[in-house]
């Protein structure tokens, strides 16, 4: 229980500027998950909150207590890692109480604890065993037990979840959950996988290269992406994205795609644009949908395209189209057959488009 | 027969070639031991055994009656309490040393890292016998000629290198998110080392230390320029007390030979499984 600050945040190997003087203020009990494709510095940033990676520059505070120069060990956090680093030579039973031992804890709170743990996270069955003869999904709940033990103030996962099938995944996701329901702590969560990060957080972080994109909430980043990347790398299936270039025709702008296509720029974005700008405009696929079955939206473009693929899931229908020569995805919620070659009249909803400027990559 | 059948028969036969050429030598010595000396220089030779006996044994260790070539005082008990102070110490030493060098370099970055492990593995290039003059003059200045201090030292400087190779290989081997867990749950460094890294470790460093031992305790050439008296001759050294102007006491050098050749096998036995785990393992570097 305890916030965290970090203030103008660096870290270099070598010339290589890992993290890039991030500001990131996490908040008392907050769930907080960095996300980020691989390499973006999601690990060394959490890595420097632990105190296994040295601060290059800046400032980490956590509680009052500013913590560059404490080892990791004086700081009181948990760290869960992607392959569990289980200690192999210790029963389950050990794992969980190393760390109270080390601190010259008696041996029955020792096991009053560890007693806790295993039945919060439903590992009592296996506390004599040795890692080597637990299933991976047990690994993970007894790395979890191991990091709740020592009651720490904050909780550090790097992809905790990424060695699992994908079974396994959601429901250790759910149980993660319900452990920060549990067990009130701050937890910082890395994970490559926007969807981990979408159920999981109560706040995202969203990481490109060493920088940060954009914080949010999951609605505000699904919503009102503040970058192309960001729009693209939230939700799924990814944004729809078209590169083209404004062009005024008569008095009002329109967008010219790369194949020739004429969209008008919707109202509320006809004042941020400037002639011959180039921009990428992104649309999801449920906003650009078969005319025939769905409303047609009050400002919307029409168009005329073949199928070149459906995959019925159920739920929702989605349904690969070509927008000139680039493919996008449609996705409706009703359960219509289409098939490949059928030949449909889209809408897309103009008011839920976004627009980006392609120089700076940020939402206009 | 199919193809694979000749193979595999080809294989067995070398194999077994192979084998009775390492071993036909040792074997010699361990009938030597146990002949008298008319019929080990008989000629042609004696090559089914007879008349065996463990006279060279008992003269050797308790100068129980006299051999067959009636003067083997050879000072056994002396040397072998030498071999084992200076093997056991010498490979405490180096095991110590090597262990936290290996730990070192597995798990810290420092500048110019891969020139000196490079330097470090080039002292084995080098042949310890080329060193023997140089260390003999060395020694004599400073007065630790014929003591084990001296003998340790020297013993200590050839392990050292393997122990750190053996050991790095094996260190880089145990995750570092380990050891990481371990401080972040309280743990110093050397704690985290201690109660995590080093039992993790055990069968690399245990075959660390029987190599070390078994180097120590065989070393010949080295040890014969440094030791000059019972006061740290060792028991290699001790076989050439059997050689005389003209003659050579074949069965009380072979007998020694055999008692030389025991324990190492014993150890090594012992210790096998450990030995060829500690090997791939610390082997296949990351
Ligand atoms: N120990 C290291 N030495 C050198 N470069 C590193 C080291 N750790 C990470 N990097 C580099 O720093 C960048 C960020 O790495 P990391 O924080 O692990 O990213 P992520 O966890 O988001 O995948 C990457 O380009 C990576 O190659
Ligand atoms: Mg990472």
């Amino acid at each position: 229980m305890a916030k965290v600050t970090l203030e103008k945040v660096s870290k270099f190997y070598g010339n290589v500027e890992a993290v890039k003087k991030i500001d990131l203020e996490i908040t008392d009990n907050e769930f907080l998950v960095l996300v980020g494709p691989s390499g973006c510095g999601k690990s060394s940033t959490l890595r420097m909150i632990a105190g296994l990676e040295e601060i290059d520059e800046g400032k980490i505070i956590i509680g009052e207590k500013t913590v560059n120069e404490l080892e990791p060990r004086e700081r009181n956090v948990s760290m869960v890692f992607q392959n569990y680093a289980l200690y192999p030579h210790m029963t389950v039973e050990e794992n969980l109480g190393f760390s109270l031992k080390i601190a010259g804890m008696q041996k029955n709170d020792i096991d009053k604890r560890v007693a806790e743990a295993a039945g919060i996270l439903d590992i009592d069955e296996f506390l004599q065993r040795k890692p080597a003869q637990l299933s991976g999904g047990q690994r993970q709940r007894v790395a979890m037990g191991r990091a709740i033990v020592r009651r720490p103030d904050v909780f550090l996962f790097d992809e905790p979840l990424s060695n699992l099938d994908a079974k396994l995944r959601n429901q250790m996701r759910t149980e993660i959950k319900r452990l920060h329901q549990k067990v009130k702590t701050t937890i910082v969560y890395v994970t490559h996988d926007q969807v981990e990060a979408m159920t999981l957080a109560d706040r995202i972080v969203i990481m490109k290269d060493g920088i940060i994109e954009q914080i949010g909430t999951p609605l505000e980043l699904f919503e009102t992406p503040a970058t192309k990347f960001v729009a693209t790398f939230i939700g799924s299936p990814s944004m729809n994205m078209i590169s083209s270039t404004i062009k005024k025709d008569q008095e009002k702008y329109i967008m010219i795609t790369e194949d020739g296509l004429n969209i008008p720029v919707p109202k509320s974005k006809q004042d941020v644009v400037k002639e011959g700008q180039k921009i990428s405009f992104g649309f999801r696929a449920e906003d650009i949908v078969p005319l025939k079955f769905g409303n047609k939206p009050s400002q919307s473009w029409g168009h005329k395209s073949k199928v070149n693929l459906s995959e019925p899931l159920g739920t929702e229908t989605l349904i690969f189209t070509n927008f000139g020569k680039i493919e996008i995805v449609s996705r409706m919620f009703t359960p219509e057959l289409v098939r490949a070659g059928d030949e449909l009249d889209f809408a897309l909803n103009l008011e839920r488009t976004y627009l980006f400027d392609d120089e700076t990559g940020k939402a206009l | 027969m199919t193809k694979k059948q000749i193979n595999n028969i080809l294989i067995w036969i070398s194999a077994i070639l192979l084998i009775v050429l390492i071993m036909t030598p040792g074997l010699w010595v361990v009938i030597t031991a146990f002949r008298p000396q008319v019929d080990i220089m008989a000629k042609p030779a004696v090559w089914i055994p007879r008349n065996l006996s463990f006279n060279q044994f008992e003269t050797m260790l308790f100068g129980g009656s006299e051999g067959s070539m009636g003067r083997s005082k050879v000072p056994v008990l002396s040397y072998l309490r030498n071999s084992l102070i200076i093997s056991l110490v010498s490979t405490f030493i180096a095991v110590l040393i090597g262990t936290l060098g290996g730990y070192a370099f597995a798990r810290h970055n420092f500048k110019g890292k891969n020139t000196y492990f490079f330097l470090v593995m080039l002292t084995r290039a080098i042949p310890g016998i080329s060193l023997s003059l140089p260390i003999f003059i060395l020694f004599s200045k400073i007065g630790i000629i014929d003591t084990h201090l001296g003998i340790i030292i020297v013993f200590v400087a050839l392990n050292v290198p393997f122990t750190i190779w053996l050991t790095d290989g094996f260190f880089r081997q145990i995750p570092r998110a380990m050891s990481e867990v371990a401080m972040t749950d309280g743990c110093t460094r050397l704690q985290a080392f201690w109660h995590i890294e080093l039992p993790l470790s055990k069968s690399g460093i245990a075959s660390a230390g029987i190599f070390a031992f078994l180097i120590s305790w065989n070393e010949f050439a080295i040890v014969s320029n440094l030791a000059r008296s019972t006061d740290s001759k060792t028991l290699t050294v001790g076989l050439m007390d059997f050689t005389s102007q003209f003659t050579i006491n074949w069965p009380g050098m072979c007998a020694l030979a055999v008692f030389i050749i025991i324990p190492a096998l014993i150890l090594t036995f012992m210790v096998q499984k450990h030995l060829v785990s500690g090997l791939t393992f610390g082997g296949v570097k990351g």
